[in-house]
């Protein structure tokens, strides 16, 4: 098949602004990922094309991008499933600096993961030589926040993120949901107070883009609506 | 730019991250990475870590040494795989503790599931007798390096580690078998920083990019491999790589092992299950090595299936175990298969081939990561390597599922703890100042010229060639063709051109310098499998069939030529402490 790619390229050296460029490429499979696609442009027709991507099978989160209009993951999207036969559009990630093309600066986002202390708090000494206990369906409950690759892919498609950058965003808030909800943590209110003011969970007014970018189709919206619950019933 | 710190760790993933969590907070300790650590390539691991908590069943850590010396085929040193298998207890009891999130059993300790060459005796009074498969591997649904990276990372971040994400590596410092520290390119800028260090600890990860079909990311490039090797150090048992059996067809995607373990079968065209005839007793379950010999043969003889690219595979099966293993246990690498193949697992079965996967060989280091100097245990003063850029060896020429994940997390602290002695004491040995200028040359070389040859064209043709002339199998002919081939590219390379000049994220230039990274891991790994005349684990001589004790227990040590002719090939014997070589059958 033969495909027309509309990519936003950005060069600071060279570029006042962003603009768009057109590839054309010739005979090429549907089977292929988008990120196959950049390479191919990169790799035949233009060197100077710059994206992040590493495992190429969406577990690293290198190279979420606005594809079309949606945030995705350039390897774990084929040609197949989305329409080609108009220009495939190519963006950065929204609402981030961009770096150069396809790369945003990501010190925000990862700021924003530090602030919600994205790490187990526990106040007693663990049991010297065996594990701390928890049931299997304790367990399970954090698996689905667990996915999360940090891909920026829900923070940066959220309005509310777009609207105000202080807000904390979904991946931040989820993160505070895998942590507040383990059993073995003790820092829930410690994580609470961070996260109930107007610039964390309640800047979520449930649009549910944040859903529909995940790559890991991880039900973000109801996690952040499970902190909300806690702290609406916490005892002050 | 010249900044000090008393370590400074290049890479993020398990073993780096495991590494910094063990410097304490006094000394000053940078991370380098070019990718953000949660980027790393440890997230991919699938299927679990190996530790004999007995937690299904009753267990030992000799059962699991034992298992990893004969996955091994005895070429694994039995001192240190002593240390990880009576270390591995209390290495996931920490991770747990830091916060891990896994499986869990009925009685809400670690889950722990089968998986390959991992058993124990049949009969609890004949130890070297009869096994059978046995749940040793420790998880969290099919997701375990990703949530073992997170942990990690969590973890460091909670010690407030000092992170340089993005900074590439081009030069290591050392002078007369001391290091004094590293030159990193800030990605963003193209900057050159100087990490004046007392300890440097390499923990670069792997370099699955030289061969065609890969599980392994993109930045798998071989760069600390590569490093260490054109400074005059030795890569150990480089003719070791292994080829995961099950890799998705055409992409060469980890189809993990756990599928297998929660009982996923292999078969041919005509559906029969071809593992009975190859390991009659743990069949599917049996190791790596022999499984992907076992593909390959069944290949060769025609009972493969031809794929539409031209190559071919078989199947596995994991449709009968029932959606719900499938959605509980198995989701990533099912949903891999509906996403990338169109391939609805749950009712029908997966195409897969051999994909390259994970290097046994690497940077020599003794059991505290001290990285060695040659071939008699000497060791450089200040370099440290960890994971799977270095050589325990532990792995010897074969490695056991989900034991790499755990050679980070034990190696990884341990070389922490042992950098962590050394910097006590140690001096910065002194530096000019002008450490950067021989990246310097490097970078404006490959600006400044204008062959006719690109990087792409070249990197493509070592894959291909590797993957044909150095892979499962091999013999005289390929492998002499081969080491004509990477010479060839070697020569090539230096009339390349790149595209992009700039100087902001410059991803152009450092696929250049990542090629060149890729071309010295195969001169080593091509000249150490051409030297290697007999068939032992991963290593599988055509032309050598058998194993050969007598000639052969020792590992390979290849240090590169300076006069630019093949790599000089030196050998160390094999430590055998209680586990007397035996034939090796499943």
């Amino acid at each position: 098949m033969d495909i027309t790619v509309k990519i936003l390229r950005y060069n600071p050296e060279k570029d006042s602004q962003p603009y768009f460029q057109d590839f054309t490429l010739k005979g090429i499979s549907e089977d292929w990922r988008l990120l196959d696609v950049l390479h191919e442009i990169k790799w035949k027709h233009d060197g100077t094309l710059t994206f992040r991507r590493s495992c190429a099978h969406g577990i690293c989160g290198s190279d979420g991008m606005k594809i079309n209009g949606k945030n995705r993951l350039a390897c774990s999207l084929l040609l197949k499933d989305i329409n080609t036969s108009k220009p495939i559009t190519i963006e950065p990630l929204p609402s981030l600096p961009i770096i150069k093309d396809l790369v945003v600066d990501m010190s925000s986002f990862f700021q924003k993961y530090e602030v919600i202390k994205p790490y187990l708090i526990n106040k007693t000494p663990p049991p010297p030589n065996s594990e701390r206990l928890q049931s299997n369906e304790n367990a399970e409950m954090l698996f689905e926040s667990a996915k999360c690759i940090l891909c920026a892919c829900c923070t940066t498609s959220c309005p509310s993120t777009w609207s105000n950058e202080n807000y904390l965003g979904p991946a931040a808030l989820l993160k505070a949901y895998r942590f507040t909800f383990d059993t073995r943590d003790d820092a829930g209110d410690e994580r609470m107070d961070i996260v109930d003011n107007p610039d964390g969970i309640w800047r979520c007014h449930t649009i549910f883009n944040c859903i529909e970018a995940c790559p890991k189709e991880i039900n973000i919206t109801w996690h952040i609506s499970q902190l909300k619950k806690k702290i609406s019933t916490r005892e002050i | 730019m010249v900044q000090n710190f008393d370590v400074v760790i290049i890479g993020a993933g398990g073993a780096g991250l495991r590494a910094a969590v063990e410097i304490p907070k006094e000394y000053s300790c940078a991370v380098l990475s070019k990718v953000f650590p949660p980027r790393s390539h440890t997230g991919t691991a699938q299927g679990g870590v190996c530790a004999a908590l007995s937690n299904m069943e009753d267990d030992s850590w000799e059962n699991h040494a034992f298992d990893t010396v004969k996955g091994s085929d005895y070429l694994g040193d039995q001192d240190s795989i002593e240390v990880m298998c009576k270390d591995a207890i209390r290495a996931i009891m920490e991770l747990e503790h830091m916060g891990m999130p896994f499986s869990r059993n009925a009685e809400g300790k670690i889950a722990q599931r089968n998986f390959g060459g991992h058993t124990k005796p049949a009969d609890p009074n004949d130890p070297y007798g009869k096994r059978i498969p046995v749940k040793r591997s420790c998880y969290s649904a099919d997701r375990t390096g990703h949530v073992m990276l997170h942990t990690l990372y969590e973890t460091c971040i909670k010690n407030q580690v000092n992170f340089f994400s993005e900074y590439f590596v081009t030069d290591l410092l050392i002078e007369n078998g001391v290091c004094k520290g590293v030159v990193a390119m800030d990605i963003a800028t193209s900057e050159l920083h100087t990490f004046h260090a007392k300890a440097v600890i390499f923990a670069t990860g792997g370099y699955g990019r030289v061969f065609r079909i890969t599980s392994n990311a993109h930045v798998g490039t071989g760069d600390g491999f590569a490093l260490c090797y054109k400074n005059g150090l030795p890569l150990e048992d480089m003719e070791f790589f292994q080829f995961h059996p099950t890799g998705l067809w055409k992409l060469g995607i980890l189809v993990s092992e756990a599928a297998r373990g929660e009982g996923g079968i292999l078969k041919n065209k005509d559906g029969e299950r071809f593992m009975v005839r190859y390991a009659p007793t743990v069949m599917d379950l049996a190791p790596r090595d022999m499984v992907s010999r076992a593909i390959i043969s069944e290949i060769r003889e025609g009972r493969g299936i031809r794929g539409s690219d031209g190559t071919d595979f078989v199947y596995l099966d994991v449709s009968h175990l029932g959606k719900e293993v499938i959605d509980d246990k198995l989701p990533e690498i099912t949903g891999f298969a509906r996403t990338y193949l169109g391939v609805e697992p749950t009712k029908e079965p997966i195409p897969i081939q051999p994909t390259a996967h994970y290097a046994m060989g690497g940077i020599p280091t003794n059991v505290n990561g001290e990285v060695l100097l040659n071939e008699k245990g000497d060791v450089v003063k200040g370099l440290y390597a960890a994971g799977e850029c270095a050589c325990v060896s532990v792995h010897g020429a074969n490695r056991l599922g989900t034991n790499s994940l755990l050679d980070l997390v034990v190696f990884g602290r341990r070389t922490g703890k042992a950098v962590t002695d050394f910097i006590k004491t140690a001096d910065y040995a002194p530096i000019s100042g002008n450490e950067d200028e021989r990246s310097k040359k490097i970078i404006n070389d490959i600006f400044n010229k204008n062959g006719n040859e690109k990087v792409v064209d070249i990197r493509t043709e070592l894959q291909d060639t590797m993957m044909n002339d150095c892979g499962v199998f091999r013999n005289e002919a390929d492998l002499k063709r081969m080491v004509e081939k990477v010479k060839e590219l070697k020569e090539r390379a230096k009339n390349i051109s790149i595209q992009d000049k700039g100087k902001v994220f410059n991803t152009d230039l450092i696929e250049a310098i990542e090629l060149d990274n890729l071309l010295e891991t195969a001169e080593a790994t091509v000249n150490s499998a051409y030297a290697r005349q007999e068939s032992r684990g991963a290593h599988t001589r055509e032309d050598f069939p058998k194993r050969d004790d007598e000639n052969w227990m020792k590992h390979t040590f290849a240090f590169k030529d300076e006069n630019g002719g093949a790599p000089i090939l030196k050998y160390k014997p094999v430590v055998v402490t209680r586990f007397k070589p035996m034939e090796r059958k499943y």
